[in-house]
């Protein structure tokens, strides 16, 4: 039997931007609870908002780069609902007029492209944070009371975990991007509600659809979907179904557990703010946001191919953050060499950032001491292995690659003299080896040429140590 | 010299000519407070202490140096408690409140503090503004100076009051419906409720956003345009305030009125309001023909919806603005709970008056998914179609007269639930349509005052208190003053 799986995603992502969205609080986190609030934030009887210009310029960036449609006129909305984290009884949300509507981000599936629909873009404030201290007690800071947020809902576009994974490496790749999100999701900048459910595709008998929040990561996401997406088939499988409810993801578990039923729906009584007036975004506003809008990942993507002329998935990488576009494109333009700037970032520094978990620009050396070593190695100066083990001490300990070499002496051996004199003392000392080599066993020149290697600690420059040798054996 | 019975031009014309001091009116008036208050109920909070400290500051100012000094300057001023005032108590005349100490100074608050106003104390109110008689306060009954048998109408009743019975010179005071007019009227006094976003409403805890704005309660038109001058202007902390310029209203006081063009609309003149009051109403609307003004009857047909269209929308937006008020993080809060849910739930019970739950209850229900459209989004509609109408007679006219309210003050505990909505009747079409209205005394019937209602277009203050003051030039019953008794007791 067959099953299909549907999964719609509701991201919300907290603004770089300076200050909340409605006062002049700073939008900051890390500071001493309940510190960074006014009578605004805090809801205090008498006190109005008034609306974050830079927020609605953030949600129109975000809006363009994922292709929607923006709303020349748009209201803010109260959603009304009691929860001590909530300081005025209502959220001031967009509801019925969303800023941005109707767009879409394209994904890579291993079926071919794949455009998953986006359907609105609206801004928000955030609550503060209710803080279980274990002994039954709920504490609240309101900091993050009136932090700028914006809801991306997109439509149920996704059949696989794995797509709605792709879906939001791309998205954050993009928020980040356009510099309006860091996006990390540990910390709660990102924030992921999951719907799921499953089509049994002969019956066309459909699961009833769950929500899945309090996912602090992507891996958590994925994981919690493919949960659900196995409960939804088995439970189908056994003429059974899933309960509207919500679930959350519970990592000491690893499985999804019911954190409250949703048999009654709850009514927000949306209305209008009375508050805030209408937002009119004309647009040369618009324009002027577009023209400022950095290069988006998928353009850069192309123009890696076209003009470094990289393979698609060379290009498919190093565009993968921005930051790491940056460094090759900066390394670029200083060694020329782009494939192989492209295979060291790739085979080497991606896989040590990744494993140790930083980002790119966190590393302790510039995009100048890396050309700077590649040079070292195109030169001559320096074998290839001998720059990857004076790249990773760069990595780790921060120094320039002359500096390196300089103090462990790694410069590279090319003195034709020197090496024969070393290649000599290899066939005194090796004889039978030679006698094996000259009965036609290849393979041992291997194997001398890794004793010199050996001596000399690596330092040889191989080219040369090669010719030499093949010439000492057929004398 | 008697003090207390001086308007706030006279007053600050002694205190110019330095032939009275700050220190000397705060006093005066601190001691009417103290005869009289137990007898009136026109004050929760008093700053007696506090007013005698700031009068001392103003009269050193004014011994250095008059020539910048501000026409409220020394002058004591009573704010309605629905203001939020920065280290004085601010309870909106309920329970939930009682003990709340605001932060933070309301923008009219700041401007008056600029003006060097001194504040003498929060003016009692019906809980969160909401009722037309002050009966619905937590903490007292506020009565009519005229007889203390009556009720001084509502929600700014205290306000109202006070100024009447002379215990401040005048009061702040907020509308929603008619909460500035007709407590006015009954009291028998001049009442503005300004254009939507003239005066900021930060600071002002929300009854109804669209609806609230903040006015004056004076003794005479004057003083009403003098208050004005300092109060209004664009704050960048209300996104619905509005900059209209720098107005001296004062000025605007001697624009001939002469040819301006006035529509009496019959719905407001028809068999709803008492007979006696439409009579004082149009023999004063013929002292101003005689002034030179130009008399019309019009219709406002949508003006038997206003009422309805009002009750539905001013708490559907109440019910979301005292959604604030759980107790979590500031206010009174019930000892015991089990639960978060338990403790909003027992603290909002036990804190809110019956009215304010009422009202609560009711745009709860409007605002309701099923019940939305039917409710909230067609009272919104007609909402259009009263501000149409209203257009219309004023592209043929500047102001439209009325009496302010139906009929005289009524007995404390005469009136309940809807027959008190009825106060607002002829009142709440300025709200909903954000246009300026002011009251003033035209008249008395057994010894209470009878109210004229001025509207204007959207900015049209200039109009309704040139003519005000042409009226109350040629008329004298601003002069009149309460004796502040129990009247005859006309048998409920």
């Amino acid at each position: 039997m067959a099953y299909k799986t549907i999964i719609g995603l509701e991201i919300h992502v907290e603004l770089l931007t300076k200050t909340k969205i409605f006062c002049g609080c700073l939008a900051e986190f890390g500071r001493e609870a309940n510190t960074n609030c006014c009578p605004v934030c805090l809801g205090l009887p008498g006190a109005l908002p008034v609306l974050n210009k830079k927020v609605v310029e953030y949600c129109i960036r975000a809006g363009l780069a994922l292709n929607c449609k923006i709303s020349n006129r748009s209201r803010m909305d109260r959603k009304n609902y009691f929860y001590p984290d909530l300081v005025k009884g209502y959220q001031i949300t967009q509801y019925s007029n969303p800023l941005c509507k109707d767009g879409y981000i394209k994904i890579n599936t291993k079926h071919g492209e794949k455009k998953i629909r986006i359907k609105r873009i609206h801004i928000e404030e955030d609550t503060g944070k209710s803080i279980y201290d274990g002994n039954g007690n709920v504490l609240l800071d309101y900091n993050r009371s009136g932090v700028p947020l914006i809801e991306i809902v997109t439509y149920p576009d996704m059949n696989s975990p794995e797509e709605a994974r792709m879906f939001l490496e791309k998205l954050k790749v993009i928020l980040k991007y356009i510099e309006i999100s860091d996006c990390k999701m540990e910390e709660g900048s990102l924030r992921c509600d999951i719907n799921i459910n499953v089509i049994d595709e002969k019956t066309k008998l459909k699961s009833t659809i769950t929500e899945i929040k309090n996912l602090n990561s992507f891996k958590a996401a994925v994981k919690a979907m493919e949960f659900e997406e196995k409960r939804h088939i088995e439970l189908l499988k056994h003429r059974e179904n899933t309960l509207k409810e919500t679930r959350k993801w519970d990592e000491n578990k690893n499985e999804t557990v019911v954190m409250r039923g949703k048999e009654t729906v709850e009514d927000y009584r949306y209305f209008p703010e009375p508050d805030l007036v209408e937002i009119e975004v004309d647009e040369n506003w618009i324009r002027d946001i577009k023209e400022n809008l950095p290069e988006l990942p998928d353009n850069r993507k192309e123009r890696f191919m076209r003009e470094y002329n990289l393979p698609e998935y060379d290009a498919a990488v190093l565009t993968s953050s921005k930051e790491l576009a940056n460094f090759f494109e900066k390394t670029v333009k200083i060694n020329k060499n782009p494939k192989q700037v492209s295979n060291w970032i790739m085979g080497n520094i991606l896989r040590w950032i990744n494993a140790s978990d930083m980002d790119i620009n966190e590393m302790k050396f510039t995009h100048k001491d890396f050309a700077n070593l590649l040079e070292l190695i195109n030169n001559g100066k320096i074998s290839n292995n001998i720059g990857k083990k004076v790249l990773k001490i760069m990595f780790e300990e921060g120094k320039n690659p002359e500096a390196i070499i300089e103090e462990r002496g790694l410069l590279q051996i090319s003195d034709v003299s020197e090496l024969e004199c070393i290649i000599d003392r290899i066939i005194e000392e090796n004889k039978q080896s030679v006698e094996e080599y000259k009965n036609g066993k290849e393979k041992v020149l291997g194997f001398l040429i890794g004793q010199v290697m050996k001596i000399t600690k690596g330092k040889a420059n191989p080219q040369l140590v090669n010719r030499i040798i093949l010439e000492k054996l057929k004398q | 010299m008697d003090l207390i019975n001086l308007t706030i031009h006279e007053l600050r014309d002694l205190i110019r000519n330095r032939e009275v001091s700050s220190e000397e009116i705060v006093r005066s008036f601190l001691s009417r407070i103290e005869k009289l208050e137990d007898k009136v109920g026109s004050f929760i909070t008093l700053t007696k202490e506090k007013a005698i400290e700031d009068a001392r500051k103003i009269d050193k100012k004014i011994k250095e140096d008059i020539s910048n000094l501000s026409d409220l300057a020394g002058i004591p001023v009573g704010i309605k408690d629905n203001i939020v005032t920065e280290g004085i108590k601010t309870t909106c005349g309920s329970r939930i409140l009682k003990n709340f100490i605001p932060p933070y100074d309301a923008t009219v608050v700041k401007r008056l503090k600029l003006s060097d106003a001194i504040i003498i104390g929060k003016t009692n109110m019906d809980e969160f503004a909401m009722g037309s008689s002050t009966e619905n306060s937590a903490f007292k009954i506020t009565k009519n100076p005229w007889d203390l048998n009556k009720v001084p109408g509502g929600s700014s009743g205290g306000s109202a009051a006070a100024v009447s019975a002379s215990l401040v010179p005048y009061a702040l005071g907020s509308s929603t419906g008619g909460s500035i007019r007709q407590p006015a009227a009954f009291c028998g006094i001049v009442g503005l409720k300004p254009t939507y976003g003239l005066v900021s409403r930060y600071g002002l805890v929300a009854f109804a956003s669209s609806f609230d704005q903040i006015g004056p309660l004076t003794k005479d038109v004057e003083d009403c345009a003098i208050v004005l001058n300092s109060i209004i202007g664009f704050d960048k902390k209300d996104s619905t305030s509005v900059d209209n310029g720098n107005i001296d209203y004062t000025k605007a006081l001697m624009k001939d009125i002469r040819g301006i063009k006035v529509a009496l609309p019959k719905e407001y003149f028809d068999d709803k309001v008492d007979n006696r009051i439409k009579e004082k109403v149009l023999d004063a609307v013929k002292v101003l023909e005689k002034l030179g003004a130009k008399i019309d009857y019009v219709s406002l047909p949508f003006s038997e919806y206003a009422l309805a269209t009002y009750y539905i929308l001013a708490p559907s937006e109440a019910s979301s603005n005292l959604a604030r008020f759980d107790g979590v993080r500031y206010g009174e809060r019930v000892e015991n709970y089990n639960s978060v849910e338990e403790l909003i739930v027992k603290t909002r019970t036990k804190m809110f008056g019956d009215e304010v739950k009422r009202r609560i209850m009711i745009g709860t229900y409007f605002l309701s998914s099923s019940h939305y459209s039917k409710y909230y989004k067609k009272a919104q509609q007609m909402r259009t179609l009263i501000i149409r109408d209203f257009e219309r007679v004023f592209r043929d006219f500047d102001i439209i007269i009325s009496p302010t309210t139906p009929t005289l003050p009524y007995e404390i505990g005469e009136k309940k639930l809807v027959s008190m909505y009825f106060s607002d009747v002829l009142t709440v079409s300025a709200n909903i349509v954000g246009i300026p209205a002011i009251t003033l005394p035209c008249g008395y019937i057994d010894g209470l005052p009878v109210g004229m209602q001025i509207l204007g277009k959207i900015f049209g203050e200039i109009d309704i208190l040139s003519v005000a003051y042409a009226y109350e030039k040629n008329s004298d019953f601003q002069k009149r003053i309460p004796e502040i008794k129990e009247g005859i007791k006309s048998g409920v």
